[in-house]
């Protein structure tokens, strides 16, 4: 199962340390800096790795139970990072950092669920 | 001065995270409509196109907020109070009865599956405009 392996874990991981960044941010009241764009970044980039991975893995045979809803899922995941990229540039204050800190609160959700869709095929 | 900050109050600031968290809701909502309709629309038809509307719902809400001005914070007023309606009616009838609802929607159990947020999120959509409201008559 290509959504279980290390690059989830790894998307997972990623936002959840941006998202916790951001929170510092808001805290700090202080808006994101380009470290926290980047990071979204860097998020986007680990997204579209998993999502490679796991069409290279359909394509081989290894399906989820219900392509259709997977691909639900795949395009609202791959909208979050630019979302909030973009909120974030228009909004230079704490709240921009707040914006962040949901963004990537959101996709570890989305993954999790991504993971789910997967799973119903394995088992079943 | 007051008429053209009116605009901005409402999506700035904290109004920015709230067009996050619609837009957030507008897609996750969008996406499950068109893939319930698109793969077994006959399954239920009834939660179907009530996914739809609620995803049409954000999208409106979602707009609106960020154009702000009068008019359209008259339609956030109107697609948030539309909201609050449907999750406390979906919600209400999918505890009660259950049979008339076989497959999920954002707002079934109150928007359990989406941790309640579609509750919280039109109350705050409803309360928000009236506090930018008063912070820019105040300004």
């Amino acid at each position: 199962m290509p959504v279980n392996g290390a690059l989830s874990g790894l998307v997972i991981g990623l936002s959840l340390l941006v998202g916790v960044w951001a929170l510092v941010e808001a805290l700090r009241d202080r808006a994101p800096g380009r470290g926290h764009l980047i990071g979204l970044g860097l998020v986007e980039v680990a997204l579209i790795a998993l999502l490679i991975s796991a069409a290279v893995a359909a394509s081989g045979g290894d399906r989820p139970a219900s392509a259709v809803t997977f691909l639900g899922y795949v395009v609202t995941i791959i909208c979050l990072p630019p979302l909030g990229y973009v909120l974030a540039k228009l909004e230079p204050t704490r709240w921009g950092s707040v914006i962040i800190l949901v963004v990537c609160l959101t996709v570890p959700v989305l993954v999790l669920r991504l993971q789910q869709t997967w799973q119903v095929v394995t088992s079943g | 001065m007051a008429e053209q900050t009116a605009p901005r109050t409402l999506g700035t600031g904290p109004g920015r995270v709230l067009i996050a968290v619609y837009g957030i809701f507008a897609l996750s909502a969008s996406g499950r409509a068109v893939v319930q309709i698109a793969s077994k629309f006959t399954e239920a038809p009834l939660a179907y196109l009530l996914s739809a509307i609620a995803a049409a719902v954000y999208i409106v809400a979602t707009v609106a907020l960020a154009k702000g001005g009068e008019t359209w914070r008259r339609v956030a007023l109107v697609s948030c109070s539309i909201e609050l309606a449907g999750v406390l009616a979906v919600g209400l009838l999918t505890v009660f009865d259950a049979a008339a609802f076989p497959d999920d929607t954002v707002w079934t159990d109150f928007g359990r599956g989406y941790g309640y947020v579609p509750l919280i999120l039109p109350v705050i959509g409803l309360l928000w405009p009236r506090h930018a409201g008063k912070r820019r008559t105040a300004a």
